[in-house]
């Protein structure tokens, strides 16, 4: 199901090609529908996956797809790029003895099989007359949005980029995440009548007071911040955040310079510093414009928080490795980028978090030869919007704070998604979103 | 009306060009110092440039034609429709209401920043000297707007073709010699003319801004592109921006910084005359 690395690293179509309707059925039927699923309880938003499960080995895949969506609005999104590893497919109890069933394949399947035979709309309700305002058009604003138009509210959704979709837009390559899907989706989205203004900042294109002037608000506007290491060099050309690189390829289409005006420096040796899904994107990106690429990443590989797809497909690509290792200055002169000097690190026991502590190790510098640097190394809230309501509380990390309900301190104003978790996960940002849409419908309706 | 329409455009120099284009966005809510990018088709790069002016749900946005996404911008014209305008973005001016006495320096397309602020500060009370300067007379630009608001204006031109010959730093030297209280400057221009400009104000402590214009992509703190150091702090010109305290300003990084790509702005122009994708519409 995956394609061969050395030719999907010639080109950005999607690496895994997903299963075969014989294969999706023969997995639907290994499920033992368990009295107690625990697979459920390891899904963020809950669905029924014994019910799909059964309704696939059925061969009723329109059944299934219903099912799905009754909790998960981006099947063919969260099918893809889930950590199922660590969520519903980490729970299976098959995968006690055997390997656990694939979950998000057999999601993806229906999805997709839905998206080509055409979907049909559902019914909103009817009109409530109530206006609310959705802030940013990720999985989150996206899923906030959807609810609430289906209960019959009025939505806007304001996008300050040129187009909706947020992070599986611009961050999420396309081998890993088609746009032609993620455009899909959204157009479901606008189905239901949502209006989505692109270019619209709030903040600036649309002023506090305008915001405040809808009957609810809701704040999905990401962790999009990109953090840098705060070392030596790293203003000089050449050394980018990985969101600055992936936006050039994937936004503005800087695979295809000069076809495209939007540039973007590749070299021939880079160095992506970090271990998550955002560096792994960021080095197979790097790989698939011809470079070699070496991964560095501070603990060990079993610590890398990138789900286990990303990280198997990055080895297969090529991707050198480097863990326990840490970079402490970027080399470089005549305003170019020579290399990294990095540190050994000796790793320590886990701690609470199972993830091992970590010191560098005196006198193991060594150089590494880059002439292109990524880092990847975390993500905090957006401060353009958040600056201007000084009234809204905000955690230590700077997200902003919600309760349960998705309520943040200013009245009507909800918030999910990563603004408020912080950088997380896609079906997360949409399970907290749904939240957040069920407590302004339950408000609005009062 | 489309979205973003070209309501009118207009060359004012064999390369600078004005454009008023309908974004009823940007316009109802621009202020002086704030920028807009400019998506002019799917393939072209988004370009920030400066707000000049807003006329109802019109801005105005005055560009060099340097590379090949301003060129090509260069030959669009009046009716014709931009993909996408954003903003507006950053922060505005620092205006005092009123009792200041602002001396707003343009250099080059840079003049293009100058109207819509020196308008501001007057607007808010404020007593406003302009010194533009461009390197002739043909290069000038923007001369009658700012005096028609200037309380005092003077223009210079490197060649002396024009107004008083030699740089804008002249005149503004001259101004900070006499004695007379000046509570604030602007600088505005390419980044060599900001840098050596702002040394003629360090010495009398007058507090001087400067607009700073790095290679920016969204221009909303999403990627850290048009990041500059201030202070010894890294800032992101697109939001903590762009108009930063000239004296603490790291000139080399910058400048560095702006040249990251010249062999692909190279790369491009060539491609995009051998390939001639010029959109063939001449400015009327
Ligand atoms: C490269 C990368 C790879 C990832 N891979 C995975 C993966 O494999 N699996 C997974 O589950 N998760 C992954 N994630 C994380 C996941 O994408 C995020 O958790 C998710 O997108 C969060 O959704 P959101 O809607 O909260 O925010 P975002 O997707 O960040 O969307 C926020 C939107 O709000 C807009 N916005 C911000 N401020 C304003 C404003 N003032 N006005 C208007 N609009 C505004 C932004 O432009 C953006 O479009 C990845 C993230 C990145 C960056
Ligand atoms: C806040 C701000 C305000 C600006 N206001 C004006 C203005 O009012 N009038 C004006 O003529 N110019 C202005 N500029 C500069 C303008 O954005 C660039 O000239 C334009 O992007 C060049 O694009 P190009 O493809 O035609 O040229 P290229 O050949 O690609 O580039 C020529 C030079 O322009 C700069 N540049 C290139 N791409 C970008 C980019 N994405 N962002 C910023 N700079 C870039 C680089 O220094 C480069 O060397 C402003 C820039 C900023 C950041
Ligand atoms: S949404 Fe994600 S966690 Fe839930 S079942 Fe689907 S793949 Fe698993
Ligand atoms: S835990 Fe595994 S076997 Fe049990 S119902 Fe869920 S998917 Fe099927
Ligand atoms: S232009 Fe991207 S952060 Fe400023
Ligand atoms: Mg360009």
């Amino acid at each position: 199901m995956d394609r061969n690395p050395n030719l999907r690293i010639t080109d950005f179509n999607e690496v895994d090609l997903g299963l075969s309707r014989e294969e999706v059925i023969a997995e639907a039927k290994r499920c033992i529908q368990c009295k107690k699923p625990r697979c459920i309880s390891g899904c963020p938003v809950g669905i029924d996956i014994p019910a799909f499960i059964q309704a696939i080995a059925d061969e009723k895949f329109q059944d299934a797809a219903d099912i799905i969506k009754k909790d998960n609005m981006l099947p063919a999104v969260c099918g893809r790029v889930c950590p199922q590893e660590t969520q519903c497919q980490g729970e299976c109890i098959l995968g006690k003895k055997d390997l656990p069933i694939s979950i998000g394949q057999l999601e993806r399947f229906v999805a997709d099989f839905e998206r080509k035979k055409g979907a049909k709309c559902p019914k909103c309700a009817p009109a409530t007359g109530k206006k609310v305002a959705v802030v940013g058009s990720g999985p989150a604003g996206l899923a906030c949005a959807a609810e609430l138009a289906r209960r019959g509210h009025s939505v806007t959704v304001f996008e300050s980029l040129h187009e909706a979709g947020g992070v599986l837009m611009y961050g999420i390559p396309a081998f890993r995440m088609p746009k032609d899907i993620v455009q899909y989706e959204i157009d479901q989205v606008k189905r239901l009548g949502v209006v989505i203004k692109t270019n619209h900042i709030v903040g600036r294109s649309v002023s506090v007071d305008e915001l405040l002037s809808y009957d609810a608000v809701f704040l999905g506007t990401g962790a999009g911040l990109p953090y840098f290491m705060g070392i030596p060099g790293e203003n000089l050309p050449g050394v980018y955040s990985a969101n600055e690189f992936l936006t050039r390829v994937n936004l503005m289409g800087a695979n295809k310079f000069p076809e495209n005006d939007t540039p973007v420096k590749v070299g021939k040796k880079v160095v992506v510093v970090g271990g998550g899904n955002v560096a792994m994107d960021a080095a197979r990106v790097a790989r698939r414009m011809g470079a070699e690429v070496t991964l560095m990443y501070r603990r060990g590989e079993a610590d890398m928080p990138a789900r286990l797809d990303e990280v198997r497909h990055a080895k297969e690509e090529g991707i050198i490795f480097m863990t326990a290792t840490n970079p402490i200055a970027i080399l470089g002169g005549n305003n170019t980028v020579c290399g990294v000097q990095a540190v050994k690190m000796e790793l320590g026991t886990a701690g609470d978090d199972g993830r091992c502590s970590f010191y560098p190790i005196e006198g193991s510098e060594f150089a590494v030869e880059a002439d292109v640097v990524i880092e990847a190394i975390g993500q905090g809230p957006n401060p353009l919007l958040l600056r201007m309501l000084p009234e809204l509380t905000r955690n230590r990390n700077g997200s902003v704070a919600v309760n349960c309900l998705g309520e943040t301190s200013i009245q009507k104003v909800y918030a999910g998604g990563d603004v408020a978790t912080g950088a997380a996960t896609v079906i997360l940002a949409m399970g907290t979103a749904k939240e957040a849409a069920v407590a302004i419908d339950h408000m609005l309706k009062k | 009306m489309g979205k973003y329409t070209i309501v009118q455009a207009r060359a004012l120099s064999e390369a600078v060009f004005e454009m008023w284009i309908h974004a009823p966005q940007v316009a109802r809510h621009a202020k002086a110092g704030q920028f807009c990018i400019i998506h002019a088709d799917g393939a072209g790069e988004r370009v920030p440039l400066t707000i000049s002016g807003t006329n109802g749900d019109n801005i105005r946005i005055a560009f060099m034609a340097v590379g090949t996404t301003t060129k090509l911008l260069a030959t669009l014209k009046t009716g014709d429709e931009l993909r996408d305008v954003a903003g507006p973005l950053g922060m505005p001016s620092d205006i005092a209401e009123g009792g200041e006495t602002v001396v707003i320096v343009g250099g080059g397309v840079g003049v293009a920043c100058t109207p819509i602020l020196a308008q501001a500060a007057k607007d808010a009370g404020n007593y406003v000297i302009g010194i533009i300067g461009a390197r002739n007379r043909d290069l000038l630009i923007f001369e009658d707007d700012m005096r028609a608001i200037c309380n005092e204006l003077y223009v210079t031109t490197d060649d002396g073709s024009y107004g008083i010959k030699g740089f804008a730093s002249g005149p503004l030297k001259e101004l900070c010699e006499s004695g007379r209280k000046i509570d604030k400057v602007w600088i505005i221009g390419p980044g060599m003319m900001m840098k050596v400009t702002s040394e003629v104000t360090r010495p009398f402590g007058i507090r001087t801004y400067v607009s700073l214009n790095p290679v920016m992509v969204d221009g909303t703190g999403m990627c850290g592109s048009c990041r500059v150091t201030v202070g010894g702090e890294m800032k992101f010109a697109c939001v903590d921006g762009p108009e930063f305290d000239a004296h603490e300003v790291d000139w080399n990084d910058l400048m560095t910084r702006q040249r990251m790509y010249l062999s692909e702005e190279k790369q491009s122009m060539e491609y995009h005359e051998e390939h001639h994708v010029c959109r063939c519409r001449k400015v009327e």
